[in-house]
């Protein structure tokens, strides 16, 4: 039973939930054994939580006998350990939080506690959020459950990895230059990046506040509506938290798709995608038009400028935002001859090379005599990607495009060279660059057997065409399965 | 050579809000370390910072006191820097886009012309925490406390316009006393509830062009600014004049030693990396805003003296005195409609309420144990004859120590004075019979003894002697 257990959606697990065929204490033990049989292979834990995840599980089962139940109740969502999670460590996959125990919840994190949702642990990901490979953890890599010499994709590798290997139904990533949607896209899941504004960030220890937002990592596109479902409101903590009324995307999924207008971005299918990718993306698109969506082709024509505008953007925003670990409070500190000296030792000592590369970049990048050069100029660029996007919804409802140019690469493959590892990230970043809501979910298999990514990208506060379009071409496909391990 | 001397000042205030200026801590003064403090001021990972609308609300009303332009959008930025006391690593303020702009302040000059200081900017900021060294010599370790951290400020910037001591100060006293009369600061310098950084410079007289500027730090109060410019001005000139060269540089005023001292050259200047602040949005200000500000606004200190002095008819002076804090003003005003005599209403004030508040250290004369109505009492009782304005000050006096009427104390300590005529008449020829030398000199011309015969006529009435009547009396008596 229990091995069964953990092939279940989490819309599956609700039916037989409700239905009282199972506990949600036998769900949690049966996620909780599955981990502990397999993690040691994929890494995607950095923290188990047992305890808290039964004795959660035992709450869960007796408001499910109290009939005060949630889509959530009882289900185990996996935390990637950059939501602060109260009294749990939460280390952002850094030896400098390799200590830290927050001592409040974030906004998400509580209203998953809130809904009765079980939390099985944290999850492993690239240092700071900051990778496509998951590679850059300070606790070890998290290894790819279709094939372990390759990657998970990052930051949200962890996330990604735990949910493809069924180590827990459904999970939460975060996504700043497309942290959701490649490691979703590597590890054959459905992953949804929302609007800017429309999940808090409170509680979400911040790589790029301008561009960071959590969204759901799941095994089909029902799961993700019920998640962000969860999340997704108004959080007066957050500033940049939009006044939204409540959502049920979950109720949205009609599977109906006609009339909806998709847009085929001409500078996504350029020199240097690998051919297989291109023609499953094509095949998926001619799915859609097949199932009644109007296609037709659309221009960004500022895409090229997408990564350098990132990367100047997010490491400045970055080298702001990390400061805060200066060894005086929570972190791991190594102790110099003097103040100066200590804050050397420790940020030296706790911070990984990407993450100290990161800070150096954004540091320069707003330093007196570069600002205007760099930090205020790339912003006019931002502005104009999302110019392109706001024109090019004018005349259509979904952007299908591939998600990566690529499958998922071997590990220590692109480690050497940061510049080409950044450009894994080309057709997810100016997404993050324009606040848009996007997703990826799976649209066919390599020759050696790896899943490649769908990625649909909508205007602001299309969540629901978006889910609807992917769920209408999930229903029509066979392309979520489980990896072997 | 004739120098000339050059003066900007920064003044930071802590404003008066219930609580901090991004998260919903308490900012009262005097807590135990560290108990004013949630995720949000101490800096933790994943915290974000919400805009207190009072904050903008007094910001407002500083910048149409001070007659500035409220900015329809400006933005918080990042000041980035490592220190201690600052939790964030950077401190959240305004830079490019500041709330407040292009104000000014009327002074007089040291020749007595009026003449505006302009103020550039006012914006919103957070303060940082506080350093708490330990006393042990030696000791490798100092605390933190955060309490103070995220408590609002705003930094209000001067033209380079003032060319005195004096302008120096009245500008910081106007600027005081603005923020005390909208209730938005407390005005306690040595609270720090108020700190000026000063920008000073010397060039000949006639120049054009601005010489190089010292930035002077911790000057805490009017004492200190006038000694710290003073100071710097002397430094500066008699530096040029040996040929040497001001450089650019943050110094740091001693106030036991009344100097100033080096701190950092312009090339150790930080590069504070300004941006910003993507956790907050643009604050937009619609007109409404600012107008519903305007309404609340006080009548403002220049405005009231005017007033008193033509509605009341007090000579300048006074107004000035009375209208140093909006509560003395509205005591004073209270008492007028109780008694109506302006005149006498402040020369009490200005005598005795002012001589104990300082003598109790009292900040507000609400926190005085009299009210208005105790002073209109003791005036009525005087003006109806009932004491004299001599025994009226023992009874000021009485009031103050216990918070009863004037009528209550004269009434239990029998003051009443004296004006029945045949009472005093025999008081009057007690006196005049027990010294009949002094009585024949006055009447030999030495009239300068009737001081002598009031005293003692007042001293056997025990000061209840109606001093009108005794004076009327042993003046037919001496003399008829």
């Amino acid at each position: 039973m229990s091995s069964e257990l953990t092939l279940k959606k989490g819309h599956e697990l609700r039916a037989l939930l409700d239905g009282g065929e199972v506990s949600s204490v036998e769900v949690a033990r049966a996620f909780l054994d599955r981990i502990d049989e397999i993690d040691s292979k994929i890494n995607a834990f950095l923290t188990v939580t047992a305890d808290l995840a039964l004795e959660q599980a035992e709450a869960a089962d007796k408001r499910i006998r109290e009939g005060r139940v949630k889509p959530l109740t009882g289900i185990p969502v996996g935390l990637k350990d950059l939501l602060v999670t109260k009294g749990v460590r939460t280390t952002c996959a850094s030896r400098i939080l390799e200590n830290f125990i927050p001592p409040y919840d974030g906004t998400v994190v509580a209203k998953l506690r809130e809904a009765g949702a079980v939390f099985p642990g944290k999850l492993n990901m690239d240092e700071f959020a900051m990778g496509s490979s998951n590679e850059n953890s300070a606790f070890g890599p998290v290894k790819n459950p279709w094939d372990l010499e390759r990657v998970p994709g990052g930051s949200s590798g962890g996330s990604a990895a735990s949910v493809a290997a069924c180590e827990v139904p459904l999970a939460l990533g975060s996504d700043t230059g497309g942290s959701i949607r490649e490691p979703a896209s590597f590890c054959g899941i459905v992953g949804v990046k929302p609007t800017y504004g429309r999940v808090s960030r409170y509680g979400l220890i911040a790589f790029a506040s301008s561009l960071d937002q959590i969204g759901p990592m799941t095994r089909d596109v029902k799961d993700a509506a019920l998640v962000l479902d969860a999340i997704c409101g108004h959080d007066p903590k957050d500033s940049t938290s939009i006044m939204k009324e409540a959502t049920d995307f979950a109720g949205a999924l009609s599977g109906d798709i006609k009339g909806v207008r998709i847009g085929v971005p001409k500078e996504y299918f350029v020199e240097g995608l690998d051919p297989e990718i291109e023609r499953a993306v094509k095949d998926a698109i001619a799915k859609l038009e097949e199932l009644g969506a109007e296609v037709k082709e659309v221009s960004l024509p500022h895409t090229e400028y997408a990564v350098a505008v990132y990367y100047l953007l997010a490491t400045a925003e970055a080298s702001s935002n990390l400061a805060r670990f200066d060894s005086v409070r929570y972190t791991t500190r190594v102790d110099g001859s003097d103040l100066i000296d200590t804050y050397k030792k420790t940020r030296a000592a706790g911070f990984g090379e990407e993450v100290k590369r990161r800070i150096m970049l954004g540091t320069y990048a707003l330093s007196a005599g570069y600002y205007d050069a760099y930090y205020r100029r790339a912003q006019r660029v931002r502005t104009l990607i999302a110019r392109d996007f706001a024109e090019a919804f004018k005349e259509v409802d979904v952007i299908c495009s591939p998600t990566v140019a690529s499958v998922a690469f071997k590990h220590g493959e692109k480690t050497s060279d940061p510049l080409e590892m950044y450009l894994s990230d080309i057709f997810t970043i100016p997404l993050n660059l324009a606040g848009l809501p996007g997703l990826s979910l799976p649209c066919g298999f390599s020759g050696e057997g790896m899943p490649i990514g769908l990625q649909m990208m909508a205007g602001p506060f299309r969540e629901e065409v978006l889910l609807k379009t992917a769920y209408a071409f999930e229903e029509a496909t066979d392309f979520s399965r489980v990896p072997g391990l | 050579m004739k120098w000339e001397l050059v003066v900007g000042l920064e003044v930071h205030a802590q404003l008066l809000t219930d609580t901090k200026i991004f998260c919903g801590c308490s900012t009262s003064f005097g807590a135990p370390p560290n108990t004013h403090v949630c995720p949000v001021c101490l800096g933790l990972p994943g915290a974000l910072p919400v805009l207190n609308r009072k904050v903008v609300d007094f910001a407002i009303k500083v910048g149409l006191a001070t007659n500035c332009t409220v900015a329809r959008m400006s933005r918080f930025a990042r000041k980035n820097y490592f220190y201690p006391d600052l939790p964030k690593g950077y401190q959240i303020s305004q830079f490019e886009l500041p709330i407040l702009e292009h104000g000014y302040l009327g002074v007089l000059d040291d020749g007595g012309a009026p003449k505006d200081i302009g103020i550039t900017r006012i914006h919103m900021e957070e303060d940082a925490g506080k350093l708490v060294h330990p006393e042990t010599p030696g000791a490798d370790y100092s605390h933190v406390d955060l309490n103070r951290a995220c408590v609002p400020l705003l930094e209000i910037v001067s033209e380079p316009d003032i060319r005195s001591t004096g302008e120096a100060l009245q500008y910081v006293k106007k600027l005081r006393e603005i923020l005390v009369y909208l209730g938005v600061c407390d005005g306690n310098m040595n609270e720090g509830s108020m700190r000026i950084d000063a920008n000073i410079s010397v060039r000949p007289e006639g120049q054009e062009e601005f010489g190089t500027r010292a930035e002077i730090k911790n000057v805490n109060s009017f004492k200190s600014l006038e000694q710290a410019i003073i100071y710097e001005q002397n430094r500066q000139i008699d530096l040029i004049e040996d040929g040497g060269k001001v450089v650019q540089e943050t110094r740091l005023f001693d106030a036991d030693r009344g100097i100033t001292l080096g701190m950092r050259s312009k090339e150790e200047a930080h590069d504070y990396r300004y941006f910003p602040d993507p956790d907050l949005l643009p604050l937009v200000i619609e007109d409404e805003w600012v107008e519903a500000a305007r309404d609340t606004l006080p009548e403002l200190p220049d405005a009231k003296r005017s007033r008193f002095r033509s509605q009341y008819s007090l000579p300048d002076h006074d107004a000035d005195l009375l209208c140093q804090s909006i509560d003395m003003a509205d005591f004073f005003e209270e008492i007028v409609t109780l008694h109506d005599d302006p005149k006498a209403a402040s020369n009490w004030i200005m005598g005795y309420v002012l001589r104990d508040m300082s003598k109790d250290e009292l900040h507000s004369v609400k926190d005085a144990p009299i009210t208005p109505s105790h002073i209109a009492g003791m005036l009525d009782l005087i003006k109806a004859g009932v004491i004299s304005s001599k025994i009226a000050k023992d009874v000021f006096d009485a009031m103050w120590a216990t918070g009863k009427e004037a009528k209550v104390i004269v009434e239990e300590k029998g003051l009443t004075q004296i004006s029945d005529t045949s009472e005093i008449e025999g008081i009057v020829d007690e006196v005049l019979a027990a010294n009949p030398d002094e009585v024949a000199g006055y009447r030999g011309g030495k009239t300068k003894l009737m001081g002598f015969f009031v005293g003692q006529v007042m001293k056997a009435s025990r000061g209840k002697a109606n001093p009108g009547l005794v004076n009327q009396l042993l003046k037919s008596k001496l003399e008829g």
